[in-house]
C-alpha cells in the first residue's frame, strides 16, 4: 500500500486514506449484545476469560446500537423477533457489519418451521456466515478475522455508500419465507 | 400448609393394583379412539402407498384401563373427587403406566379443581402443566385441553382431560382456572395461541408466544409446519411434514 | 415531516416495531433532544411513565422485554412479553422420529440441556415401559452428566446475574469455571452444547477412556473453585443490598404462581424432585434438598451456591459407581430401542464405529436391515400419554408426551420452569424500584429458549 517516491522528505509514508481507516475500524470494533439463543451463550464464552476477545480489542459489548458497529446474529431468528433485529440494525450507524452466528441465523438450521427465518439475511444484510450449532468461540474468533480481513479493505466515502446500497438491495430483493415457493401448494393454515 | 408427608406408594410410583373386591360389576365403556390409519406409507404427502400393505387399518386407542379399582391412592382421590364434584366425570377414567387421567365434562371443570385444589384430602395446589392436544379424527371431541396437577401436601399427580368439539366456524369454548391456579395464565395464554382454545374469564387472553397478529394457530394437526423447501447441490429436499414417511 | 413531533416523538401505524398496528397511535421515542421529550411529556400531564426494557437488552437474560409503568422509579405495573424465541420446538418434533427428539428438546433450554435430554427420554421410556429395564450404568451417566450441568447452570444464573448488577469479575469467573465444566462436557459426549447425549434407552455413548480421571479432575477442580464465587460474592455488601429484599415472594405466593426450583426452596420447604419422586436411581445419593427462608432473591443465590456444593457430593458418588461399573452397558439391551452403533471418531471427525460400519456392509444383510429401519424409521412407541418431571436447575422440567403408536411423537409439552416464573415477575416487582427488577429477573433464571421453546 506504500509507495516510495523519491520527491517525498524521509520518515513520510504515502498510504490510501482506505487503508489507514480500514486498519483503524478493524482494530476496533464495538461489537453489539445481540445475543438471541444458543450461540448466546458462546458468544458470551467469546468475550470470556479463555477466548478473550480483549486480545483483538474487541471485549466491550456495546448494550446500544448506536455505539455499536458490529451486529452478531447469534441464534434463531423468530417471526417475532425479526422486526427487532432490523430495527437494532437500522439504529446502528454506518459503517456497520453483520456476522450471522449459526445455523439458524444463516438458513434457519433444524427449525425449518412456521415460527422462524431461514436465514437471517431475510433481513439484514450479511458480511460473514458463520455455521456450526452452536459454533464454539473458537469458530467466532476466525470469522472475527475473517472479517478484519475483509474490513482492512473496505470502501470509504461516496463508494462505501454504493457498496451499501448494491447489498442493501440484495438483502431486501431476498424473498421472505412466506414468499418462497413450496413444493406442493399451500395448505389451509388454521383460522 | 401441612408439611410433604409422602405416603407410601405415592410419588410418580405406580401404586400396586390390590385385588378386585367383588363389588359393582360394571361393564367399562370402550376407550375412544385416538386415530384410524390405513396403510403403512403416506403421511401428509398423499403419495401412494407401494408397501403391498395398503388395506392394512389400524384403530389407535386410547390404552389405559377404566375398570375399578384404579389401585393405591387412586380410588381414594377419585372418590372424593365425585363426592365433591358430582357428576364431574365424562365417564371415562384411565389408569395408564401408574397416572391416572380423569376425562372431565367442561361445564364441571371449575368447580372441579376448585375442590382439587381446596379440600385437604387432595389438595393439588399446582397446575403444574396445562396443555392442549389436537386430535382432528376424532369427531365432536378434537381438542383435549390436559391439565396435569401437582399435590405438594401429598405427593401426588393426577391428570385432568377435557375433551372438546372444534366447530368448523368457532373455537372451542373452556371455563378459565385462571381463578382458582394464578399460574395457569401464561399456560392458558399459550394453549389459546397455539391450539385456538378460548378459556372464558381470562384475564388477559392474548397471544403468547407468536406476534400478535399471526393468523392461524401453529400446533393445531391442521396448520402445516411451515418449512421450505432446501436446496443442497442442485438437490431439493421438501419440508419434513411434505416427505413421504411411514404411517404408523 | 408532519408526523414527526418537535420533540422526536414519532407516531407510527403499522412500522416495524408494531405489527398490526395500524389506526392507533404509538409514540416511540426516536431520539431527540431530552429535555424536549421530558417537556412534551409534563405537558401532556401523565404521572407516570412507559419503559420498555427489552427485547434486546443486555439485563433481560435474553430476549425478554418487560413493559413497565413507573412513578419516579417506583414500579405501578409491569408486564413480561415473551415469545421473541418461539421456535416451534414441539411442533417440529411431531414430524421426527423418537430420537431426534432429542435433538430438538436440547436446544430448548440451551443452558439446562441435559435436563431437557433427560426428562424427554425418561418420558418415552415411560411410554415404552422400559423404566426399570435402563441399565444401572446408564443411570449413573445420565445422573454425572446432569449434575455437571446443574453446575454449569447455577455458574450461569449467578454470573449473568452478576453481569446484570455490573459485578463483572464473577462472570468472569463464572465464565472460567463454566468452561471447565463445557471441556469435560466435550470430552464425554464430543460436543460443548446441544449434545444430545441421552437418548431414549440410555446414553449415546460410554465415558471416553480417561473419562473416570477427568470427572476426578473435574471435582478436584470445582471443589477448589466454587467456593471463589462464595467469596466474592456471599458477603458482598452491594450484592447482599442489591438482592436482599429483592423479588420477594413466600410461600403463599410460590403456591400461587406454581414456582419451583431455587425460588421455592428460597422459602424454605425442601421440595426437589430428586428427593420427592425420584428417577434415575437418585433415591441412591446421599445429598442434602439446600434450602434458604429469605424467600427473596439473595435466597435464591445462596440455594443456587450450595446446589453447586451438594452436586460435587452427588459426583463424588457418581465416580465411585462409574468406577465400578466400568465395562457394562450404558444402553438398553432391547436392540428394537438401542441405537444400533455406538459413535466412535471416524477418518471424518465423528460416526458410527468402523466395526459396525464393517458388520453391516461386509457381513450381515439382516444387521444392515436392522440398522436403516432402526435409523431412518425409528422404533415405535404404544400409544398412550405421560408426564415426567425432573428437577432442573430452575425448578420443575416436566415433558408431557402423547404417541399415537407410531415412530414419532404425537405430541410433546414441555413444561418450563423459566416460562411457569416469568408470570410472577409483575407479583414479585410492582411496588418495588426499577434496580430490583435486574435483581428479581436474574435470580429467577429463566432462560428463553426454555420460556419461549
Amino acid at each position: 500500500m506504500a509507495e516510495y517516491d523519491a520527491d517525498v522528505p524521509a520518515g513520510i509514508v504515502m498510504t490510501s486514506m482506505e487503508a489507514v481507516v480500514g486498519w483503524l475500524r478493524k482494530s476496533s470494533f464495538w461489537p453489539l449484545t445481540m445475543g438471541l439463543a444458543c450461540c448466546a451463550i458462546e458468544m458470551i464464552s467469546y468475550g470470556g476469560p479463555r477466548a478473550d476477545a480483549a486480545r483483538w480489542g474487541h471485549e466491550v459489548f456495546r448494550s446500544s446500537p448506536r455505539q455499536a458497529d458490529l451486529m452478531i446474529v447469534s441464534g434463531r431468528v423468530s417471526q417475532k423477533m425479526a422486526p427487532v433485529v432490523r430495527q437494532l440494525y437500522d439504529q446502528m450507524p454506518n459503517p456497520k457489519w453483520v456476522i450471522s452466528m449459526g445455523a439458524c441465523a444463516s438458513s434457519g438450521g433444524i427449525f425449518n418451521n412456521y415460527a422462524i427465518i431461514q436465514g437471517c439475511d431475510h433481513i439484514i444484510p450479511v458480511d460473514v456466515y458463520l455455521p456450526g450449532c452452536p459454533p464454539s468461540p473458537d469458530m467466532l474468533i476466525d470469522a472475527v478475522f475473517k472479517l478484519r480481513e475483509q474490513i482492512q479493505h473496505w470502501p470509504l466515502l461516496g463508494h462505501m455508500a454504493e457498496v451499501e446500497k448494491a447489498k442493501e438491495s440484495i438483502a431486501l430483493a431476498a424473498p421472505s419465507t412466506l414468499e418462497m415457493p413450496t413444493t406442493t401448494p399451500s395448505k389451509e393454515i388454521g383460522r | 400448609m401441612s408439611d410433604q408427608t409422602p405416603s407410601a406408594g405415592s410419588g410418580d410410583k405406580a401404586p400396586e393394583r390390590s385385588g378386585g373386591d367383588a363389588g359393582i360389576e360394571q361393564v367399562p365403556a370402550p376407550n375412544p379412539v385416538m386415530e384410524v390409519r390405513s396403510g403403512m406409507w403416506g403421511g401428509a404427502s398423499g403419495s401412494s402407498d407401494t408397501s403391498g400393505y395398503n388395506g392394512l387399518v389400524s384403530v389407535v386407542e386410547f390404552p389405559g384401563d377404566s375398570s375399578r379399582p384404579y389401585g393405591g391412592w387412586f380410588d381414594a382421590v377419585a372418590d372424593r373427587m365425585a363426592q365433591l364434584v358430582p357428576g364431574f366425570s365424562a365417564g371415562l377414567t384411565l389408569v395408564d403406566r401408574g397416572e391416572i387421567t380423569f376425562f372431565v365434562r367442561p361445564e364441571k371443570l371449575l368447580e372441579l379443581v376448585s375442590a382439587l385444589r381446596d379440600d385437604a384430602q387432595l389438595r393439588f395446589e399446582c397446575c403444574a402443566a396445562l396443555t392442549c392436544v389436537h386430535y382432528p379424527q376424532m369427531t365432536g371431541q378434537q381438542v383435549h385441553v390436559v391439565y396435569n396437577l401437582l399435590s405438594y401436601t401429598h405427593n401426588r399427580r393426577i391428570r385432568l382431560e377435557v375433551a372438546l368439539a372444534d366447530p368448523a366456524d368457532q373455537h372451542p369454548h373452556l371455563p378459565s382456572v385462571v381463578s382458582v391456579y394464578p399460574h395457569a395464565d401464561y399456560q392458558e395464554r399459550e394453549a389459546w395461541d397455539m391450539f385456538g382454545v378460548i378459556f372464558d374469564g381470562h384475564p388477559a387472553l392474548t397471544r403468547i408466544l407468536m406476534p400478535d397478529d399471526w393468523v392461524g394457530h401453529p400446533q393445531r394437526k391442521d396448520y402445516p409446519l411451515g418449512g421450505i423447501p432446501v436446496e443442497y447441490k442442485g438437490h431439493v429436499t421438501p419440508p419434513p411434514d411434505e416427505r413421504r414417511s411411514y404411517n404408523s | 415531516m408532519s408526523e414527526q413531533t418537535r420533540s422526536g416523538f414519532r407516531t407510527s401505524a403499522g412500522g416495524p416495531g408494531s405489527p398490526g398496528a395500524a389506526g392507533r397511535e404509538e409514540f416511540l421515542a426516536q431520539g431527540g433532544d431530552w429535555s424536549d421529550i421530558v417537556a412534551e411529556s409534563a405537558e401532556r400531564g401523565d404521572e407516570t411513565v412507559v419503559v420498555n426494557f427489552g427485547p434486546s437488552h443486555p439485563s433481560t437474560h435474553g430476549v425478554m422485554r418487560l413493559i413497565m409503568e413507573l412513578d419516579g422509579e417506583t414500579i405501578t405495573s409491569i408486564r413480561p412479553g415473551i415469545g421473541f424465541l418461539h421456535t416451534g420446538i414441539e411442533k417440529n418434533m411431531e414430524y421426527r422420529t423418537w430420537t431426534q427428539g432429542v435433538t430438538f428438546v436440547t436446544r430448548c433450554n440451551y443452558v439446562a440441556n441435559f435436563f431437557n435430554e433427560a426428562v424427554y427420554c425418561l418420558a418415552v421410556e415411560k411410554l415404552l415401559g422400559i423404566t426399570d429395564e435402563i441399565p444401572e450404568r446408564a443411570q449413573i451417566l445420565r445422573v454425572m452428566i446432569m449434575e455437571v450441568n446443574r453446575i454449569s447452570n447455577h455458574f450461569t444464573g449467578v454470573g449473568a446475574g452478576a453481569l446484570e448488577l455490573n459485578a463483572t469479575s464473577v462472570q468472569e469467573v463464572c465464565l472460567r469455571e463454566r468452561e471447565i465444566c463445557l471441556e469435560f462436557n466435550q470430552a464425554v459426549t464430543g460436543l460443548r452444547m446441544n449434545n444430545a447425549w441421552i437418548r431414549p434407552g440410555g446414553t449415546a455413548t460410554d465415558l471416553p477412556e480417561d473419562g473416570l480421571d477427568r470427572l476426578r479432575d473435574l471435582i478436584k477442580r470445582m471443589s477448589d473453585n466454587i467456593p471463589e464465587i462464595d467469596q466474592f460474592f456471599t458477603a458482598n455488601p452491594i450484592f447482599r443490598s442489591r438482592t436482599q429484599g429483592a423479588g420477594y415472594m413466600d410461600l403463599a405466593g410460590c403456591m400461587a404462581m406454581g414456582c419451583t426450583g431455587p425460588v421455592l426452596r428460597s422459602t424454605g420447604l425442601p421440595w426437589d424432585l430428586r428427593k420427592k419422586q425420584p428417577y434415575s436411581g437418585y433415591q441412591d445419593y446421599d445429598f442434602e434438598v439446600c434450602t434458604a427462608d429469605s424467600c427473596d432473591a439473595y435466597g435464591r443465590y445462596l440455594v443456587r451456591l450450595h446446589e453447586m456444593f451438594e452436586s460435587i457430593k452427588i459426583l463424588k458418588q457418581c465416580l465411585k459407581r462409574l468406577t465400578e461399573t466400568q465395562g457394562a452397558p450404558h444402553m438398553v439391551a432391547d436392540k428394537r430401542i438401542a441405537w444400533p452403533a455406538e459413535l466412535s471418531i471416524g477418518p471424518d471427525g465423528q460416526g458410527n464405529s468402523y466395526e459396525h460400519i464393517k458388520h453391516i456392509m461386509g457381513e450381515s444383510m439382516e444387521a444392515l436391515i436392522h440398522h436403516f429401519k432402526l435409523v431412518t424409521e425409528g422404533f415405535k412407541v404404544p400409544a398412550g400419554q405421560v408426564y415426567q418431571a425432573v428437577e432442573a436447575g430452575a425448578g420443575e422440567l416436566g415433558c408431557h408426551l402423547v404417541s399415537d403408536g407410531g415412530t414419532r411423537p404425537y405430541r410433546c409439552h414441555l413444561r418450563d420452569p423459566g416460562f411457569i416464573h416469568v408470570q410472577s415477575i409483575p407479583a414479585m416487582c410492582e411496588g418495588a424500584l426499577l434496580p430490583d427488577v435486574v435483581a428479581t429477573l436474574a435470580s429467577l433464571d429463566p432462560v428463553m429458549g426454555g420460556v419461549d421453546r
